[in-house]
């Protein structure tokens, strides 16, 4: 637990080494694409009291490179083939800076996969002197009792949710406030170590420095969340290439995240195998001519599919567009079933709203949103990212969410655990069993 | 599995899409290119450094050095010795002939010359050197003349001093040595040590005493303090050391109402001014002696 808190705090230097040098990247690796983000950030304004600034606080930074490849050796939003991985990262981050015209050496990153897990934590102290200090919420967040959530599992996010003294609950920052007990909910993000070990090789073979790593639905919600939503809950989902990303919102936290090892790539490859062409012709018929809902009028419309092997009769084959409806339909409903299946897991019909966003590349399917509601309830909308400055418009679609709140992500991150002092009776509690053992080991 | 490593290449083959990655290496030389202190030291520094190299390794040679000095200074005298600034005349005005002489021996020019050459300050300096010159003026006129125009020192008295008879100017300076006091017979004599730094009074006394200027044989400054007229037939006129003038005015007036010089007196004291005194010659010899003595004083 120690190992990681340093490390995530190191991390945390890391990103304020590169404000400080005003130029860091982000880098969201994906299934289907990687993209590399270059931001100056330039006016570094003291930020408001609430969060907020002109632009939302977005003023400070500006994107000033920006690229995207093709992702290679990546699946279901972990990486595969190292190799191939690190090439494509290199691809996206060359180019960005050949745009940005700068040499970048901190790279913030993202990914979908790695099969993230959310636990609430609750924890508990009593106040020593009435008033509660800093080093109380350092404390009652480290009293909070850790579920054993196995090996090779690793803490990614760790955001202090909710504060409560006594009885009054719902305390977004309880510094100042006077009480006996203070209580505390945390909700805890757990990866696969080795998946993100796999990607930090990738990342330190290119000589870049991470100073910061989140949860690819963490940051879509960020960017594709309205204020409101995110105030009065909501959930968000990523669908991307190899997965689909969910997030729930509350009160400006986040409370769960999950994925859902499913996603655009899955249609793809349905496509392709129904039809018997190769994976690309799948994916562009996808984009050109995809949907979700058969009308009479996709009967009469008919889709040349193409191939180039020689053979007459094959290379001129025909389909209407309800059969391709036909084969994409199911498979997006399988996804959005597994979607509701995490939802009511994770007690999303508790929440007071229950808005749903649909965000990342594969929600522009046309007709996505009126098949989204009939699986997933009636407030479903399709979401687009913020806008920040500079961003090429090529870069404004909803398949860059998570980019776009990664950069949120960079210019403000939310407290976590390891943004407190460690408390301070953690540390002679420690020393003292060192010298026992000293003593034991000696005498 | 597929091959790991990537498919050969062959030559001219354009079915296969290359890779768009860049290799490891070129992606560290362009984040090195990108690098600002690096693009900077590449730009600026190492040109610089290549031309100091250049230059410097060039210079090290010492008969490189000396070859491009010389040419330079080859240059420097072709332009210097083209005809227009070469100065092949000296012209002297306002001196008189042994002066233009001395001059013209004095100056260290060979002509002809070119005027860059020419440090007309020193040469100046130089000329007013010479004692007879009161002042010089030097330009090199159109035609290459060099140009001296000379204002002269205008003797004023003569100078009997243990050395012999010097010419002085009315400021005291000298003009020249003169062998023979009948070179300049219009000139007035003084004599005596530390005369030469009091001309402009004897001149004062001998204007005033102008009318009996023609007995007069000469001034002589005594015991560095005070003047004596030394008039002919070894008469001496004792001037003060305070208002000479006035003295020898009253000495004057005397004389015209009282022909005193006229009489046998051997001295006009006049050193104190409520009481003149006049010395008697005694009777014939004596007064022959004194002569003799008068005229190794006066020089004459």
């Amino acid at each position: 637990m120690t190992d990681l808190y340093q490390s995530q705090r190191a991390m945390r230097h890391m990103r304020r080494a590169a404000m400080q040098r005003g130029v860091v990247a982000i880098l969201d690796v994906g299934t289907s694409k990687i993209a590399c983000l270059v931001l100056r950030f330039e006016n570094t304004e003291e930020a408001r009291e609430d969060g907020l600034g002109s632009l939302a606080g977005q003023s400070q930074f500006r994107v000033i490179g920006a690229a995207t490849t093709r992702s290679r050796g990546v699946r279901f939003g972990e990486v595969d083939a190292m190799a191939e991985t690190e090439r494509a990262i290199r691809t996206a981050v060359q180019a960005a800076q050949k745009m940005a015209q700068t040499r970048v050496d901190h790279v913030i990153a993202c990914f979908s996969g790695a099969r993230p897990r959310s636990y609430g934590l609750a924890g508990e102290i009593e106040l020593a002197d009435g008033q509660v200090s800093e080093q109380d919420v350092a404390r009652v967040l480290a009293a909070c009792d850790v579920p054993d959530f196995g090996q090779g599992r690793e803490v990614l996010h760790a955001h202090p949710v909710n504060f409560a003294i006594d009885h009054r609950s719902g305390l977004r920052d309880p510094r100042g406030h006077v009480g006996n007990r203070l209580a505390a909910d945390m909700h805890l993000l757990t990866i696969d170590t080795n998946a993100v070990q796999n990607l930090l090789y990738c990342i330190k073979r290119c000589d870049l420095e991470i100073a910061g790593l989140a949860s690819s639905a963490y940051v879509s919600g960020l960017a594709s969340l309205v204020e409101d939503e995110q105030e009065l809950g909501a959930a968000c989902i990523d669908m991307g290439g190899g997965a689909t990303g969910l997030s729930i919102f509350i009160k400006k936290h986040m409370i769960f995240a999950e994925s859902v090892r499913l996603g655009g790539d899955h249609v793809t490859s349905d496509i392709s195998k129904g039809l018997q062409v190769p994976l690309a012709t799948a994916e562009r018929i996808k984009t050109i001519h995809g949907g979700v809902h058969a009308t009479g009028m996709d009967d009469r419309e008919m889709i040349e599919i193409g191939a180039d092997c020689g053979d007459w009769e094959k290379d001129r084959r025909q389909v209407s567009r309800t059969e391709l409806i036909g084969i994409m339909r199911p498979r997006v409903e399988e996804i959005l079933e597994e979607v509701r299946a995490v939802l009511d897991a994770a007690g999303f019909d508790q929440l007071p709203s229950q808005q749903i966003v649909l965000t990342g590349g594969a929600s522009q399917i046309p007709g996505l949103d009126m098949l989204a509601a009939k699986i997933l309830g009636q407030n479903v909308r399709l979401g687009r990212p913020l806008r920040v400055q500079g961003l090429p418009q090529a870069a404004t679609g909803a398949a860059f969410a998570s980019t776009v709140g990664l950069c949120l992500f960079a210019a403000h991150p939310q407290d976590e655990w390891w943004d407190f002092e460690i408390p301070a009776e953690r540390y002679p509690a420690r020393s003292l069993r060192r010298a026992m053992k000293w003593f034991k080991d000696n005498w | 599995m597929r091959p790991l490593r990537a498919p050969e290449v062959r030559h001219g083959e354009h079915g296969l899409r290359r890779d768009p990655a860049p290799s490891r290496l070129a992606f560290r030389i362009e984040r090195l290119w990108l690098t600002p202190m690096f693009r900077v030291a590449m730009r600026v520094g190492v040109p610089v450094a290549l031309c100091v190299v250049v230059v410097g390794g060039y210079l090290a040679n010492e008969g490189r050095r000396a070859a491009i000095g010389e040419s330079f200074a080859e240059l420097r005298r072709s332009i210097e010795e083209r005809p227009e600034f070469m100065v092949t005349l000296m012209a002297i005005d306002g001196a008189s002939e042994p002066v233009a002489k001395a001059i013209r021996a004095m100056l260290p020019v060979t002509l002809p010359v070119s005027s860059f050459r020419l440090d007309l300050a020193a040469l100046r300096a130089t000329i007013e050197q010479i004692d007879a010159v009161a002042s010089a003026e030097l330009h090199v006129r159109k035609g290459g003349v060099l140009q001296i125009t000379v204002v002269e020192r205008q003797p004023a008295v003569l100078w009997r001093n243990a050395t012999g008879l010097e010419m002085l100017d009315a400021t005291g300076h000298r003009v020249a040595t003169l062998l023979d006091r009948t070179a300049r017979p219009d000139l007035p004599v003084i004599a005596g040590m530390g005369a030469d730094d009091r001309v402009g009074e004897a001149l004062e006394i001998l204007r005033a005493a102008r009318p009996i200027g023609d007995r007069i044989r000469g001034l002589v400054w005594m015991g560095e303090r005070r003047w004596d007229i030394v008039l002919d037939r070894d008469q001496r006129i004792l001037l003060p050391e305070e208002a000479p003038v006035p003295a020898v005015q009253r000495v004057i007036a005397l004389d015209e109402a009282e022909d005193m010089f006229g009489r046998a007196l051997v001295a006009v004291d006049m050193r104190n001014r409520n009481r003149p005194t006049v010395r008697l010659a005694a009777m014939g010899t004596e007064t022959e002696n004194l002569t003799g003595l008068e005229t190794k004083v006066t020089g004459q």
